[in-house]
């Protein structure tokens, strides 16, 4: 298990040298959207017209921070649950996005799209709010301010740490990981 | 007849909110600890050890545990002899979590249940609290509460078994819940198993067990029997801290059992995150 760190938009050259297991550190820009923001943004694929910023090589964090504190950029801010954008993601990998950060499960399609289009689906430590939070230098809204938490951010982030669990050869760590340690 | 003023009580749950957004009980804390050392995959231990430095970082610089701050709940005991001056205890609470939840920059996740809406408007900041009230006797009030996040809540489930399930059907039924869970309630967990009582009485059994503390045993030796049991079993899955896979699914199960209908086993099981925030106070 390797250690990598990456700085965004990535390529397909990133991602494919990525296997389960290994750990990265990411910097650069990410954004930040929850199911209300991806039914939106999967809608206007759908309709062809523009996003309010730009999938290629674009990086995915399932994300609703708390709100900030007065000087800080962004409150407390890990990963939510992503199996509620299953749904979703196969939709923006085929449209140049290249990563998505959350936790839990995802379905068969979203692996196999990972395949398809070498994406990858990392995992962040879910309830790592404070030290997550810490890491993220800047915080903008760019789009649906009215979803609160839930609207789509652009961020900073530095040396974000993340495991990669599904990766562009369609290993799964959450499957591994457990045949590994289960006692049957 | 004792009095309490209104404001005391918003002050004492305000208080309790903002205190557990940020400072990780020291019950969970410990048993995080534990299970670090003795988590036998080396990425489940890493998870944890972020853990303990995300409870250290939110301790220290005042920030929220987690991002999910919950919905408050509430086990309330009030003594008989005891009166509310200048309003209704459940207004005071329900005040104390708005304040506590403004106040410590703690996100509001309540919403109406179709248009998913924030209720902010409407009713108030992440209000309704959850609210259990009890009566009991004497003349103090006894306040517990928890944050409850989403991710472990959406993975709880209960069931009627017929009378003839017994230990064995629970236990089967048990890790079956926390098996098709994984990852997602972030483990390492605590267990919170209601047995008995009606469809409701379960539920909320299991939902009130999850506030016990951590290293307490359980009073009823035959009942702390089957929790041990059952975290060996859960910890035989081998899901580890976060889904990654591991032997420290859970921290602890805790069971509440109550007589029952003679034609009747009700089950609930209802699962906490490792951010178990929960506290206590008596005014
Ligand atoms: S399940 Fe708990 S630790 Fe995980 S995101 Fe929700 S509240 Fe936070």
């Amino acid at each position: 298990m390797a250690t990598y760190s990456l700085t965004t938009p990535i390529t397909s050259e990133d991602t494919k040298q990525l296997v389960a297991g290994d750990t990265v550190l990411l910097n650069g820009t990410i954004f930040t959207a929850r199911d209300a923001a991806h039914s939106r943004l999967v809608k206007l694929i759908e309709e062809g017209k523009e996003l309010p910023f730009d999938l290629e090589g674009s990086i995915i964090y399932f994300v609703g921070p708390t709100p900030p504190k007065p000087g800080d950029p962004i409150g407390s801010a890990g990963p939510t649950t992503s199996y509620r954008m299953d749904s979703f993601s196969p939709t923006m990998l085929k449209n140049g996005s290249k990563g998505m950060i959350g936790k839990g499960n995802r379905n068969q399609e979203v692996k196999d799209a990972c395949v398809a289009y070498d994406g990858i689906y990392f995992g962040a430590t879910g309830g790592a709010g404070a030290l997550l939070g810490k890491q993220i230098r800047s915080a903008e809204v760019i789009a649906y301010p009215e979803l609160g938490p839930e609207a789509v951010r652009k961020i900073t982030v530095e040396d974000f740490p993340v495991t990669v669990v599904n990766d562009t050869k369609g290993n799964d760590l959450y499957q591994m990981g457990r045949e590994q340690y289960e006692v049957k | 007849m004792r009095e309490i003023e209104f404001d005391v009580v918003v002050k004492a749950v305000k208080d309790m909110i903002m205190h557990c957004g940020t400072d990780l009980p020291q019950d969970t804390y410990d048993a995080l600890e534990k299970a670090m050392e003795e988590e036998k995959s080396p990425v489940s231990k890493e998870v944890i050890r972020q853990l303990l430095e995300n409870a250290n970082i939110a301790k220290d610089e005042k920030r929220p545990l987690c991002q999910d701050t919950g919905l408050a709940v509430f086990f309330v005991y009030v003594g008989e002899e005891v009166r509310i001056n200048g309003g209704l205890l459940r207004d005071a609470i329900n005040k104390g979590t708005e304040q506590g939840y403004t106040e410590g920059y703690l996100r509001a996740s309540t919403c109406e249940p179709f248009s998913r809406l924030n209720l902010k408007d409407s009713v108030g900041y992440n209000l309704p609290a959850i609210i259990h009230f009890d009566i009991v006797k004497g003349d103090k009030i006894d306040i517990e509460y928890a944050a409850k996040g989403g991710g472990s809540e959406n993975v709880s489930r209960a069931r009627v078994f017929p009378p003839a399930a017994g230990k064995d059907g629970i236990v089967e039924y048990v890790k079956e819940v926390i098996s098709d869970a994984g990852g997602n309630p972030c483990p390492p967990i605590t267990v919170g198993v209601g047995i008995g009582g009606t469809f409701e009485k379960a539920v909320i059994s299991s939902k009130h067990a999850l506030f016990r503390d951590l290293e307490t045993e359980n009073p009823d030796s035959e009942m702390a029997e089957l929790e041990a049991r059952m975290l060996v079993e859960i910890n035989n899955l081998g899901i580890g801290a976060m889904g990654m896979g591991g032997t420290k699914t859970a921290l602890a199960v805790h069971i509440e059992a109550n007589p029952c209908h003679i034609a009747s086993l009700p089950v609930s099981v209802n699962v906490q995150c490792h951010s178990s925030r929960h506290t206590h106070i008596t005014i």
